[in-house]
């Protein structure tokens, strides 16, 4: 073989692990259309819609009396669900992260339950303890409280979708943290509350940011379990993606989506916020590849 | 005592040992080894130099170490001879044909990785069979050669037995032997071998070394392989190629790397050594202001003086004797080492005398020549 | 001193809180989720068994439940293929927008499926960006089994790339260099040494997007078409039932649904435990 030869051939070797460039592009090319037809694209369908009638019609749609209740419902049920959820993800990865006692792991399979329901199962379960032939539904109606077809069972709907999301979150990363920070401060001489808020609140913030910002997320947009409890009566028992199924059902397309469009806002954001964190602090977020 | 000084620190050595034939037995060898040429290779990862000017010649069936330590290039060598990178200047040819214009899967070597890199997938077996059953159709072979050619493989590592194991029930050394045999199942025209036995313990690294040498002998492969361990390739290798920075230092059998550096580099990798600044000066050596007994030529200059610690002779305190101070002393295996401070500058060097030598002190004063030594331009 | 396997209940500590973190964390977990899906249970229990079975048997409710399970199989295998590609591309290859779509991967976690469901809808109906691209060939997705499954897909995506990802990340480009230096091709090499060590993670995101398929509502009810025995998936027929107070019906599907996912939950995770043993490690 020539030198000349050799060197030609040599500037078409690649590197041994690698593919051929063309193959590499029609992969990447592949892989990029499949997520533009089956993410993006639907994505951008919701704000084609809603403002497909002009920027004067999406503003009325999303100041419309209804679709102003809805939004303070929906903000009223994820300011009650995320707080409560949070405080029980503290205790519970307390608990779990800094002792050891016996029916540890079967505690977290547990926790883990209301992933593994499907939604409207999830209010299903309410309505047959809440509902008007449920289990406590008479009595408590007897005495005019509302639980089912009222904001009472949406929250509980919501408590139980959510119910996961700051624990996990929180479980591994201070499973890994373990207990020496705590110890060292107690061994300072410092009280239970002040050694969590001072010592280990710091150590895990990021990571619980992530978990409320997913727990919010979720809280949010819920829609299989709270439509079954809800009852749907517009202005009262509606949330924003209730409201958007009565306006789709009722052929008002454009003011669905710009009520969409609000909430797929919100999901832009939180996804935002959700990588940033992720690309700063991916060691004080341990699961952030597990969903 | 001699003397030896040397100026010109590199020179690439022809070999001239003869082609041994493998014995026609053996089940790893394809023809006559070959032998493996390198001119003028250089490779620069974007700005960074690894190779500068790399020319080195090697016979067929010979056993050749590329020693230095990290960052010296030696890798980078290997794998550029494997087809795992690909210089930016230079020809690489084994026996006459040039192997640049090759993928790594057409050079026909065998390259065993520093980790293994068994197909932990895979049981043992498949692992050495894997080569085989890559062929094209055309050259591959039938499932019974592959078999047969597996078992004699595994014999000739003294694995036979292990094959339906996985790669994770085996030992760091069984581990090593498979991924040698899986090498070698392909019938290799050159075997590459990256710090075989780096992660191994060091009882284990010592068999495996004496056992990789009676292989050696047993195949007669072409060899190369990396190590930073200069016992391993004095131990190891017909011939040593020390590397520094991108540059072979020198090329020799061990005995001519231990006894005759080419440079104060090789002479303080290879063995122990203790190293003084000295300069010439009308053709005398001088430490500090004292003139030293030793006979030298050449220009004035700096000069590294470097001479290996048990290599010295206790003089009488006379002006021309190396003088210092013995500030430690401690056992050094079979003898024992002092550290000497010595001179107005209060140079620390190391310095070892026979173990029943009348007792040396702390504080003592002592004088010394080294037998044998060596200097380098500075 | 007690070693730790002389304790009782709990390894002893100097940590405090634990009784109050147990005891919210347990009163909490009871109140909201033992107890309700306890309700569930007991439902059923006292419907008996004959009844449960005659109303599990309806052909209706069959219906129903093997477009659900049949799609959710069909959109996680869809799924499992691409996810492994989605997740290749991103790892391996530098590309212009590369980051950005790999934040972009988690959109379906974060978008509520309302949302996700008229959208899907719109782009898929026969006077939609797709739908009317499909159209001229007879092609129709909106409002038929084939739009249950790209709602399916839409939603199980991230799982399989999230869990096959990290794993991906992890691989010793040296295997790969060890197979072709022993003179094996591209394609084999990817075939035999990769693919098989992303087994264990790709059983795992199938499974947990096939689980999540399975229950899915709202991204499916809009685009599906909800026509009894044809294009009706269970959780709707949940829903259903209870609007007609039809309770016992409800939680019968619920509970056969629960079953079902719970077994096939559990042959996955054997699978993939068996492929983890096989494939997974040293």
């Amino acid at each position: 073989m020539s030198d000349a030869f050799a060197r030609a051939c040599g500037a078409v070797l690649r590197p041994p692990a690698t593919e051929r460039p063309f193959v590499r592009w029609m992969l990447i090319a592949t892989a990029v259309a499949f997520l533009l037809v089956f993410l993006l694209l639907p994505l951008v369908a919701v704000f084609f819609e809603a403002f497909s009638k002009g920027v004067v019609a999406y503003f009325a749609a999303i100041t419309e009396r209804d679709a102003l209740a809805a939004m303070r419902l929906t903000l009223l049920v994820a300011a009650i669900s995320v707080p409560a959820n949070l405080v029980f993800g503290v205790a519970a990865a307390w608990a779990v992260a800094k002792f050891e006692f016996r029916g540890k792991s079967v505690l977290v399979t547990l926790i883990d339950l209301p992933f593994s329901v499907s939604p409207v199962t999830s209010g299903l379960i309410y309505v047959l303890i809440f509902g008007a032939q449920g289990w406590l539904g008479p009595t408590l109606q007897a005495h005019g409280i509302q639980v089912i077809f009222a904001v009472p069972g949406i929250v509980l709907a919501t408590l139980f979708v959510t119910f996961p999301f700051v624990a996990r979150e929180l479980i591994p990363i201070m499973q890994e943290q373990g207990t020496r920070d705590e110890e060292a401060a107690l061994s300072l001489g410092a009280g239970g509350f002040r050694t969590f808020f001072r010592v280990t609140l710091p150590n895990i913030k990021w990571a619980l940011l992530y978990g409320v910002l997913l727990c919010n997320a979720r809280a949010m947009g819920e829609f299989g379990a709270v439509s079954v409890v809800s009852g749907k009566i517009r202005g009262q028992t509606n949330t924003m993606p209730l409201h958007v199924e009565i306006l789709y059902n009722e052929y008002m397309g454009v003011a669905a989506f710009a009520v969409a469009s609000l909430l797929a806002l919100i999901a832009m954001i939180t996804l935002a916020a959700k990588t940033g964190l992720e690309w700063r602090y991916a060691d004080e977020i341990a699961a952030t590849r597990r969903h | 005592m001699e003397a030896l000084v040397h100026t010109d620190p590199r020179f690439a050595v022809v070999g001239e040992r003869p082609a041994v034939p493998p014995p026609p037995s053996s089940p790893a060898t394809w023809g006559a080894p070959v032998g493996v040429t390198v001119e003028h290779v250089v490779k620069a990862f974007g700005e960074t130099p690894a190779l500068f000017d790399v020319s080195l010649r090697i016979a067929p069936g010979e056993l050749v170490a590329l020693l230095g330590p990290s960052g010296s290039g030696k890798t980078t060598l290997l794998r550029v001879l494997a087809g795992l990178e690909f210089p930016t200047g230079g020809r690489v040819l084994f026996g006459d044909d040039d192997a640049l214009g090759l993928s790594v899967q057409d050079r026909h070597i065998g390259f065993v990785f520093q980790s293994y890199a068994l197909f932990k997938s895979m049981r043992v077996f498949d692992n050495i069979a894997f080569g085989l059953r890559a062929r094209p159709s055309r050259t591959r072979p039938s499932r019974s050669a592959i078999r047969d050619r597996v078992m004699r493989l595994l014999e000739l590592v003294q694995l036979a037995g292990l094959e339906d194991r996985y790669p994770s029930q085996l030992s760091g050394g069984q581990r090593q032997r498979v991924a040698l045999a899986r090498a070698l199942a392909i019938e290799p025209r050159v075997l590459l071998l990256d710090e075989p036995f780096g992660a191994l313990d060091s009882k284990v690294r010592r068999e495996l070394r004496r056992w990789l040498r009676e292989l050696h002998e047993e195949t007669g492969h072409t060899t190369v392989f990396v190590t930073h361990d200069q016992e391993e390739a004095i131990e190891l290798a017909d011939r040593i190629v020390v590397l520094n920075r991108g540059r072979i230092e020198q090329v020799g059998t061990p005995d001519e790397i231990y006894d005759r550096p080419a440079s104060a580099f090789v002479a303080g990798f290879i063995g122990e050594s203790t190293m003084l600044p000295t300069r010439l000066e009308d053709g005398r050596l001088f430490l500090d202001d004292r003139s030293l007994d030793i006979p030298v030529n050449g220009d004035d200059g700096p000069r590294t003086l470097v001479f290996r610690p048990h290599d010295v002779e206790l003089v009488g305190d006379r002006p021309g004797a190396i003088a210092g101070r013995v500030v430690a002393e401690r056992r050094h295996g079979a003898s024992r080492r002092l550290d000497v401070e010595i001179g107005l500058r209060r140079h620390r060097v190391e310095v070892d005398v026979p173990a029943g030598y009348p007792q040396v002190d702390k504080g003592n004063r002592i004088t010394f020549l080294p037998n044998r030594w060596w200097l380098f331009a500075a | 001193m007690a070693s730790s396997s002389t304790w009782a209940f709990r390894k002893p500590s100097i940590i405090p809180g634990f009784g109050l973190a147990l005891g919210f964390t347990l009163t909490w977990l009871s109140l909201i989720v033992l107890i309700p899906l306890a309700g569930l249970v007991v439902f059923t229990g006292s419907l008996g068994w004959a009844e449960f079975i005659r109303l599990a048997l309806d052909p209706r409710i069959l219906a129903a439940l093997r477009l659900s399970f049949g799609a959710a199989l069909l959109a996680a295998a869809i799924n499992a293929v691409f996810g492994v590609l989605v997740a290749w591309v991103l790892v391996r290859y530098e590309f212009p927008g590369r980051r950005l779509l790999d934040a972009f991967v988690d959109l379906p976690f974060a978008l509520p499926t309302a949302v996700a469901g008229i959208a899907l809808t719109a782009l898929y109906a026969p006077n939609g960006w797709i739908g009317g691209l499909l159209g001229p060939f007879g092609l129709k997705v909106a409002y038929t089994p084939a739009g249950v499954v790209v709602a399916l897909v839409f939603i199980g995506l991230p799982f399989v790339v999230r869990t096959v990802q990290p794993v991906m990340e992890e691989i010793d480009r040296e295997l790969e260099e060890a197979a072709a230096s022993l003179g094996a091709t591209r394609w084999r090499t990817v075939r035999t040494v990769i693919l098989p060590t992303l087994l264990p993670p790709l059983l795992t995101g199938f499974g947990l997007a096939l689980a999540r398929a399975v229950g899915e509502y709202g991204s499916v009810i809009f685009i599906a078409g909800n026509i009894p025995f044809v294009s009706e998936i269970a959780p709707l027929l949940i829903v259903v039932k209870l609007t007609e107070f039809n309770y016992p019906a409800a939680t019968a599907i619920a509970t056969l649904m629960l079953l079902i996912s719970f077994a096939l939950l559990l042959f996955i995770n054997l699978v993939q435990a068996w492929s983890r043993r096989r494939y997974g490690n040293v």
